[in-house]
């Protein structure tokens, strides 16, 4: 294996850091909750269903108990608190927490024990909901097996649900290995996930529950017809990423975009509220099986690729060391990174996979993912085809676990049925033509790629320290990563964000926790 | 080979020699390969105007679905003496020259204020121009003196940005519209430009109006005063605002 020069004891020293920066954020996690957070919970209950305007239930209970400041017990208490006070069920609990004449200001009735009791059962049933729908995927996986790595992941993006099926299909007839639906133009800053299935959507198609319902069948038929499993993925980012990420645990997704930091970074998400529901969304992502894909790629098209390349390193070791607090095992932790060197800089490809096989090692077991180039892609669609011919190069000899498919036409449009087809042709032929190189290859020891991997762990360490020595709020507040600027209580949906009482009741967080069966 | 010049016959696309016309085209019909789906390619290309057309390859890309390679002649010219494009007539002038004649002609900073607008969460374009960092080795306009650039990022409302632009007593607004399905930025970006209008403020600011489907043309047909398109660097956009905003008369 052409390796790079890897010294074992910063790679240790980064993980360190990373873990300090991570507890320290941790710490705010536990004694907060958040609208987003208390609305899962409320899904994961089996509450369904929209109010006559059309927002849906767990909204109108949730914001109605944030509103009064009462969040802070979780929403968890006032469902318990309403099935005791003869409630027939979650459903027509949440909707008494809704629509009820009164808001319950939990005091006085039943004691906490009471209310933990009746709550159990239920808790209990939305962690097997969870783990039936792991159990069902994993055993059509079994079945019908994944191909070989580096998995190829295309992307469709009609707006409409049903012509995004077709695509999916067609996509897995050439080669596909994975299919992911972008999501809407802004949906990441609605705080409420859209309801039914969606035939209307700018930039891609909305992420709901039913939709992912109709996904997951289209590419289960393309898994059964071409007898290779194909992986489904969604985004579990933007203010709704927890509430995604239980109904991709119960739709049974392979896959979800999930990031400590990409809202806060990109989206302008705040702060607090990211931290709060990220955690929340990787518990139920940990408890699911669920790979999570994280965005560092993006770091390097508001960056420039060469000069900050160790701030993807560095953020790497902050994503593992959040999704570890959360239960996920490395082998979920697909973490992202890019090929987004300006391609007429001399020796890029050298840099690159110096930076990827760098990646290779520090993650061993990780499923990294390997995204295209896109900022330096021009309408110039055979110049880009050729570009997206060396980053594959880089994929395979560096086996990366996961790559996302450049596309020729990427400066242009969403990605049509003959973009997806050629890109998946022209992968094919570099992934078989360079089948061993990584195996036949050995690195100079003094040479350009060696001291890359080399200068890009150094950089990585230090930037982790001074991260460490400022926190990351702070870290972030400057400019750290991706040269973008969030301040603490900036940022939308800190509103949403609820200080945790002391008897803070959340009896499905608790289980996922334990990691009770 | 010799180019004509612009006001020779009507051209045609130039392939292996003068006027062969020769194109080729890439498509998909939703059809399994066959003979009769060649055939079907072939007369697909004929009815676009090519003689000759070849079925350079027919592969089949999705179930039911084929993609072809077409070559052929094109029989189609066009006149270009009959063809009006507006251009933006800026001199590209020097960093050095833009700082001067800010300096000079208008003692005081421009002060510009940009923002992806309406849905659009993309801020490339936007930041390519405005931030410091700039765009292939141009730096932004934040990085001049002369300029004072407030980038107000993605997911814009006009009427937010009208207000800013007001409070922060805009010279020119910067309006960045990138996604283009349904032709949602047009919209999106006339909008805009009623709302200034309704507002009486439309004449008080130079408007620019930027994106990978935008050009001048489209920019002036939406109301702007000057469109950019891709490839604009930091310096063309600070170049067209000189010219604008501190011309020789403004000189004392």
């Amino acid at each position: 294996m052409a390796k790079v020069p890897m010294d074992e004891q910063k790679v240790a020293r980064c993980r360190a850091i990373a873990n300090s920066v991570a507890d320290d954020v941790q710490r705010y996690i536990d004694r907060h909750t958040s609208v987003g957070a208390e609305r899962t919970i409320l899904r994961s209950y089996g509450v369904d269903g929209l109010d006559d305007r059309g927002a849906p239930l767990v909204n109108v209970a949730v914001d109605r108990y944030q509103k009064e400041g009462l969040l802070g017990r979780g929403i968890s208490y006032f469902l318990g608190r309403a099935l005791l006070a003869g409630a027939e069920d979650v459903q027509d609990a949440a909707e008494r927490l809704a629509f009820g004449p009164e808001v319950d200001r939990g005091e006085g009735g039943p004691d906490l024990a009471a209310v933990k009791a009746v709550l159990d059962p239920h808790a209990k049933a939305a962690l097997a909901r969870v783990d039936a729908a792991r159990e069902l995927r994993e055993g059509k996986k079994r079945k019908v097996l994944p191909g070989p790595t580096p998995h190829k992941y295309v992307i469709v993006a009609t707006g409409n649900i049903y012509d995004d099926a077709v695509q999916a299909k067609a996509a897995a007839h050439a080669g596909a290995d994975i299919v992911a639906v972008i999501r809407a133009t802004a949906q990441s800053l609605l705080d409420y996930v859209p309801h039914g299935a969606t035939t209307e959507g700018y930039g891609g198609t909305f992420a709901t529950q039913e939709n992912f319902k109709i996904i997951r069948r289209a590419t289960d038929e393309a898994s059964e017809e071409y007898g290779r499993y194909i992986h489904q993925t969604n985004y579990s980012s933007g203010l709704c990423m927890s509430e995604i990420a239980w109904m991709a645990a119960v739709e049974g997704l392979d896959m979800l975009l999930n990031d400590a930091m990409y809202g806060i970074l990109f989206r302008d998400i705040n702060m607090c509220r990211n931290f709060v529901d990220q955690y929340v969304s990787r518990r139920f992502i940990a408890r699911a099986g669920i790979v999570i894909n994280t965005g560092e790629d993006n770091y390097l098209t508001t960056a420039d690729a060469v000069e900050k390349a160790h701030t993807v390193l560095a953020s790497q070791f902050i994503n593992e060391a959040f999704a570890k607090r959360a239960g996920v095992r490395e082998e979920q932790m697909g973490l992202g990174h890019a090929y987004e060197i300006d391609p007429w800089k001399e020796d890029s490809f050298l840099l690159e996979i110096a930076q990827a096989q760098l990646i290779r090692q520090v993650f061993p077991v990780h499923p990294i993912k390997w995204m295209p180039p896109t900022k330096h892609k021009t309408g110039d669609i055979f110049q880009s085809h050729v570009h997206d011919a060396m980053f594959n190069i880089v994929g395979i000899a560096t086996n990366q676990s996961i790559e996302l498919l450049g596309m020729f036409s990427e400066a242009i449009h969403n990605p049509m049925l003959m973009d997806r087809y050629l890109s998946l042709k022209a992968t094919r032929y570099v992934y078989s033509a360079c089948k061993h190189l990584g195996d036949e290859i050995e690195w100079k020891a003094d040479g350009i790629v060696a001291k890359r991997a080399v200068q890009v762990l150094d950089e990585a360490l230090e930037l982790l320290g001074e991260v460490s020595d400022q926190g990351i709020w702070e870290s972030i507040s400057k400019g750290s990563f991706a040269d973008v600027k969030r301040t603490r209580t900036g940022g939308k949906g800190y509103a949403g964000v609820a200080e945790r009482h002391a008897d803070y009741l959340n009896p499905v967080l608790d289980l996922l926790e334990k990691g009770a069966s | 080979m010799h180019p004509p010049d612009g006001n020779a016959a009507p051209i045609r696309a130039y392939g292996d020699r003068e006027g062969d016309g020769m194109v080729q085209m890439s498509f998909v019909l939703p059809i399994p390969p066959s003979a009769k789906a060649r055939e079907a390619a072939k007369r697909f290309g004929e009815a676009h105007g090519l003689r000759e057309p070849l079925v350079a390859t027919m592969e089949e890309c999705a179930k039911g679905y084929t993609y072809f390679v077409v070559y052929g002649h094109s029989v189609q010219s066009v006149d270009i003496s009959q063809i009006d494009v507006p251009e933006i007539r800026t001199e590209p002038l020097t960093r050095e020259e833009i700082e001067h004649r800010i300096k000079a002609r208008l003692g005081r900073k421009i002060v510009v204020v940009g923002a992806c607008t309406g849905s659009d969460a993309h801020t490339v374009g936007i930041d390519a121009i405005l931030n410091y960092k700039g765009y292939a080795g141009d730096k932004g306009l934040e990085s001049y003196k002369g300029f004072e650039a407030y980038n107000l990022g993605a997911q814009v409302e006009n009427e937010q940005l009208a207000e800013r632009s007001r409070a922060l007593a805009a010279d020119a607004i910067l309006v960045s519209q990138i996604i283009t399905q349904r032709n949602c930025h047009k919209e999106n970006a006339l909008a805009f430009v009623d709302l200034l209008t309704k507002q009486g403020v439309r004449d008080k600011v130079v408007l620019l109006l930027g994106g990978p489907r935008i050009d001048h043309k489209l920019a002036l047909e939406l109301g702007y005063d000057a469109g950019f398109g891709p490839g604009t660097k930091p310096g063309d956009v600070a170049s067209y605002l000189v010219e604008r905003l501190a011309a020789p008369q403004a000189e004392d």
